[in-house]
């Protein structure tokens, strides 16, 4: 229903667009330069002004009345069952809209099927009514443009002005869309703190990682929650992956920047941008899968025995994964150092390798270390590698060759779990709020580093 | 022909620090420098001066082999440096440049100190034994770029934070720190404002006591100012080369005095 009205305003809207637009030509009989706007612009303005009216009825009626035929048949139901408690009603509610879409209802009855017809009855004139009022405010809405057209009429600061309040709205969208989970993370988070009895060092510096296993009545054992060993396997990971991915990713960006001809670099580059757009979770099974029994067969024939699924091997594959990011930000950023400067140690003498060591790479330091941050905060968000080759028990070492679980394994496997969602959540947000706090500030770091940079060269 | 024999009486009295013989470069298809000649004197100020794209930075930047790091670039010809080939097999270009050093267009500090700058020449070439040679060089150097008295109480200082007058002389000051023989100067005084100029220009009549300076300029006034021999270049052809004040007095090819007058260019 809600489909078929979006089209059936945007078909009012272009009508008003073309009604508006013929009459701007006619009001100056044809001569279109006498015209304030030109006539697309009135057009433009009948079809906005249709739009927004029409489309935001839609929703505010629709969403309206919908509540209020809700809370109409919640009365009803409390009115015939005094006795029952909002959730019980509620769940008759859901049932006897069940029955009406003709799905499956946990339970029938008399009072769910008297329900369901009530709501038949209500959701056609709702759906029909709702339908009704938008067009008719549409069509209100496009008849005003239309008969404001005139030769002084300002259609087009108007329409722009509108332009400009949408994108100002889709902002607003955004940024409060961002601000409500972050919002959502710090209530959970705080639940819960409270659910611990506000130990946080207990979570912060505890060693000992199984939150549902000392779950008792919906509380969790504040001696089971220390997250210490999930942030140590998570930067045992990330160091590994680093030490793979910066020197790989940087000596190749050195290279393809400035001994790379153009025809190796023209196949190059992209080839190792290529590494960025395969998907994480075959870098994951490849790492599980390949990587890490070669490791340990390498390993056992010298008499080293590692895990099957050891942070070295998920190390390893995060590294390459984050290769392309290390040598693509590095490339841009050594290549943006003016050739004028390596012109300048050119000319005094000095070879290409003391050139690059001495001049371009302190010029291009700050954007060097921006991307490695932003690489290890890829790093440390990553999950699905570290879900199939790291492991799962919380395992407190500094040995690459041992199974150890990270921050996003865990949540992965709270969230996936089967415990009582609302048990598993807690821990779950917590972590995550902490990886985002951890994300964030090296974004930040990464982000000033980047404008200092910036402000050497303008 | 009187013009002619005056300037080879010149020539011939004088050392000659650079000779280039037939001399052509390609940019790939384009022929930027077609078979040029010309003899750069010892310790004196020999200005380059032409339209734009006329080849005059192409041919500076051929006496220190810069060209070499243009993928397209071709050079053939003989340049001699004090009688020896510059493009011969066993010479490294990254020595050739200790000898021929080479200030450009734009000012072009590093990111760096005013100190490691100009200490940055020295450093690599291994010019200094200790800490006190290398601050010996930078101060000798900074004195010799007359920005010593501007900046000798903020060496940490970056070089990118001094005026843009400055920072050309500091990269003067860079290219002297080397000991160089020859210093090329690629429109050094472009980017610079008139006041900045005149003390660039200074500089470059004082350098001339101690070393063989070639200079490219857009600015016909600067090549009379500062040069004591003036090569005119035009479509890639050295036209003609010759006492700076008999080329603008008394230019002997109608191309020349076309330029020097402002009918083309």
């Amino acid at each position: 229903m809600l489909f078929l009205g979006f089209f059936a305003i945007l078909a009012l809207a272009s009508a008003a667009y073309v009604l508006a637009r013929n009459r701007a030509s006619a009001v100056v009989g044809g001569e279109v330069s006498r015209l304030h706007s030109r006539p697309n612009y009135h057009g433009f303005l009948a079809f906005l002004v249709a739009a927004i009216i029409g489309w935001a009825l839609l929703f505010v009626v629709g969403g309206v009345w919908g509540i209020l035929i809700e809370r109409a048949m919640m009365a009803d139901i409390m009115a015939a069952l005094p006795e029952v408690s909002p959730i019980e009603a509620e769940l008759i509610l859901s049932d006897a809209h069940a029955i009406a879409d003709s799905g499956i209802a946990s339970k029938s009855g008399p009072l769910r099927d008297e329900i369901a017809a009530k709501l038949t009855s209500h959701s056609a004139l709702h759906d029909y009514g709702t339908l009704l009022l938008a067009a008719l405010g549409a069509a209100l809405a496009g008849f005003w443009a239309y008969s404001n057209v005139s030769e002084g009429w300002r259609a087009r600061n108007r329409s722009e002005n509108i332009v400009r309040r949408i994108l100002a709205f889709m902002t607003i969208i955004a940024i409060l869309t961002t601000v409500g989970i972050v919002l959502s993370l710090i209530f959970e988070t705080l639940n819960f703190f409270r659910n611990i009895d506000w130990q946080v060092h207990k979570y912060l510096f505890g060693t000992n990682w199984s939150p549902l296993s000392g779950v008792q009545a919906g509380k969790l054992d504040p001696d089971k929650v220390g997250a210490i060993p999930l942030f140590a396997g998570t930067l045992l990971i990330t160091v590994i992956a680093m030490l793979v991915a910066v020197p790989i990713g940087l000596f190749a960006a050195i290279y393809l920047s400035d001994f790379a001809g153009p025809r190796v670099r023209a196949w190059a580059k992209p080839m190792l941008e290529l590494l960025a757009g395969i998907p994480t979770v075959v870098y994951g099974f490849f790492a599980a899968i390949t990587l890490a029994p070669f490791l340990r067969n390498t390993g056992e024939s010298v008499g080293l025995s590692i895990a099957s699924e050891s942070a070295l091997a998920a190390g390893i594959v995060m590294g390459i994964m984050i290769i392309p990011f290390i040598s693509s930000l590095s490339d841009d950023v050594i290549n943006a150092v003016p050739q004028s400067l390596r012109d300048g140690s050119y000319g005094l003498g000095a070879t290409k390798a003391e050139t690059i060591r001495q001049v371009v790479l302190p010029a291009a330091l700050p954007g060097i270390v921006s991307a490695v941050l932003l690489g290890i905060s890829r790093a440390v968000g990553e999950t699905m590698i570290v879900v199939m080759a790291a492991g799962q028990g919380a395992n407190l070492t500094a040995n690459p060759l041992e199974a150890v679980t990270t921050v996003t394994v865990q949540i992965v496997m709270l969230i996936t779990g089967d415990t009582e969602a609302s048990t598993a959540a807690g821990p779950a947000f917590t972590l995550g709020f902490t990886l985002f706090c951890v994300t964030l500030l090296m974004n930040v770091a990464a982000q000033r580093i980047v404008r200092k940079y910036r402000e050497l060269y303008d | 022909m009187m013009n002619d024999m005056r300037i080879t009486e010149r020539t011939m009295s004088n050392e000659i620090k650079i000779a280039a013989k037939g001399v052509d470069v390609f940019y790939g298809d384009t022929h930027a420098i077609k078979d040029v000649d010309v003899e750069i004197e010892n310790k004196a100020v020999t200005a380059f001066i032409g339209p734009s794209g006329c080849g005059k930075s192409t041919f500076l930047r051929c006496i220190n082999r810069m060209n070499d790091t243009i993928d397209v670039c071709r050079v053939s010809g003989d340049i001699h440096l004090e009688g020896e080939d510059i493009y011969a097999k066993d010479v490294d270009p990254v020595q050739l440049r200790a000898r021929v050093g080479m200030v450009f267009q734009k000012p072009n500090p590093f990111p760096k100190s005013i100190y490691d700058n100009v200490a940055y020449g020295p450093k690599i070439h291994g010019l200094a034994r200790n800490k006190a040679e290398l601050d010996e060089i930078v101060e000798k150097s900074l004195r010799r770029a007359a920005i010593w008295d501007e900046v000798k109480d903020r060496l940490d200082a970056p070089g990118t934070g001094l005026s843009g007058g400055q920072q050309q002389r500091l990269c003067i000051g860079r290219a002297i720190a080397t000991a160089p023989e020859v210093l090329l100067m690629d429109e050094p005084c472009s980017a610079l404002d008139p006041i900045a100029t005149a003390q660039v220009e200074e500089l470059i009549d004082e350098l001339r006591a101690s070393y063989t300076v070639v200079i490219v300029t857009h600015s016909m006034q600067q090549a009379a100012r500062v040069s004591q021999k003036t090569a005119f270049f035009h479509l890639g052809n050295l036209v003609e080369y010759g006492n700076t004040d008999m080329i603008f007095t008394n230019p002997s090819d109608s191309r020349t005095e076309s330029y020097i007058t402002g009918r083309i260019g």
